[in-house]
């Protein structure tokens, strides 16, 4: 049954990443790109980091899509969109899509076949490393003891961001009293 | 059968190279990004199998602070091409060439 589900979710990523590349309106390819970050996700599930997968539908296809969405919306684009297929560029596109797939299959390919350990509902221990476990505990766990420097470092990054955003997104004083169709250089 | 690492890595490649073909073959600034996102998650797919394939949990915890990462740099990312369509009015790569005049 896994194995049905894994060709099942990897050919619909696929698929819906192809279709973000091809689609001609940005909203298309948002809503391509939801289906395939949701397939990533699922595909964690399948590896047995339902967490991740969580976090992944959660954040990603969820909050990152919605703020992608938000943004095409409001620059709407949509009237001037163009995918700029020259030929040369169409050719040159399609010959480095091909060749890195085959590079990817082969490499793939070439890499050594390593064994496939069970997966176990494990409770943390304090063995380094850590054994891969399904528990979002023991995930929790491996955050918060081995990991507390970067998990603390990546709430601050997130907190820099947020005040950055609102650094770029305030107007300069200066032109803020502008019409906002004036288009300023 | 049952997939075994070698598939997901196929998979990810896969994922990878469609992103980065995307990124070649768009001109708004917004399905670039997107694309950079598709590759970005498409590395992550591949760090979460090796993790899952050789029995430890570092990759799967880094892939945490990866998606971390990945949510502040979007927001930051998103915010400079508003910023960019306020001053230029277009996000097209094509007509963003200041610098070449």
């Amino acid at each position: 049954m896994p194995a049905f589900l894994f060709y099942f979710f990897s050919l619909l990523t696929i698929l819906a990443a192809l279709f973000v590349v091809i689609n001609r309106d940005a909203v298309n390819s948002a809503m391509c790109m939801v289906v395939a970050l949701a397939g990533v996700g699922a595909l964690f599930f399948l590896l047995g980091a339902a967490f991740l997968g969580a976090l992944q539908i959660i954040v990603y296809a969820g909050a990152v899509m919605v703020l992608f969405l938000f943004i095409i919306m409001l620059l709407d684009t949509s009237a001037r969109h163009r995918l700029g297929i020259s030929e040369i560029n169409f050719v040159v596109v399609a010959g480095t899509l091909v060749a890195l797939i085959g590079a990817a299959l082969w490499l793939a390919h070439q890499y050594p076949a390593v064994g496939d350990p069970p997966v176990v509902e494990a409770m943390p221990t304090d063995q380094a490393p850590m054994a891969y476990a399904t528990a979002s505990k023991a995930f929790g766990y491996g955050l918060l003891t081995r990991y507390m420097l970067p998990f603390q470092v990546a709430g601050f990054l997130l907190l820099i961001a947020m005040v950055g955003v609102i650094v770029l997104s305030k107007r300069p004083p200066s032109d803020g009293d502008s019409p906002p169709g004036d288009p300023r250089r | 059968m049952q997939p075994g690492l070698q598939a997901y890595l196929a998979v990810a490649g896969i994922i990878f190279a469609i992103g980065f073909a995307g990124v070649l073959l768009h001109k708004n600034t917004l399905v670039i990004y997107m694309c950079l996102e598709l590759m970005l998650t498409a590395s992550t797919l591949a760090l979460v199998a090796f993790s899952r394939f050789y029995g430890a949990m570092d990759g799967a915890l880094f892939v945490f602070f990866i998606i971390t990462v990945a949510a502040a740099e979007v927001a930051v990312g998103l915010a400079i091409i508003v910023a960019l369509y306020r001053r230029r009015r277009t996000v097209q790569v094509d007509e963003l060439n200041y610098l070449k005049h």
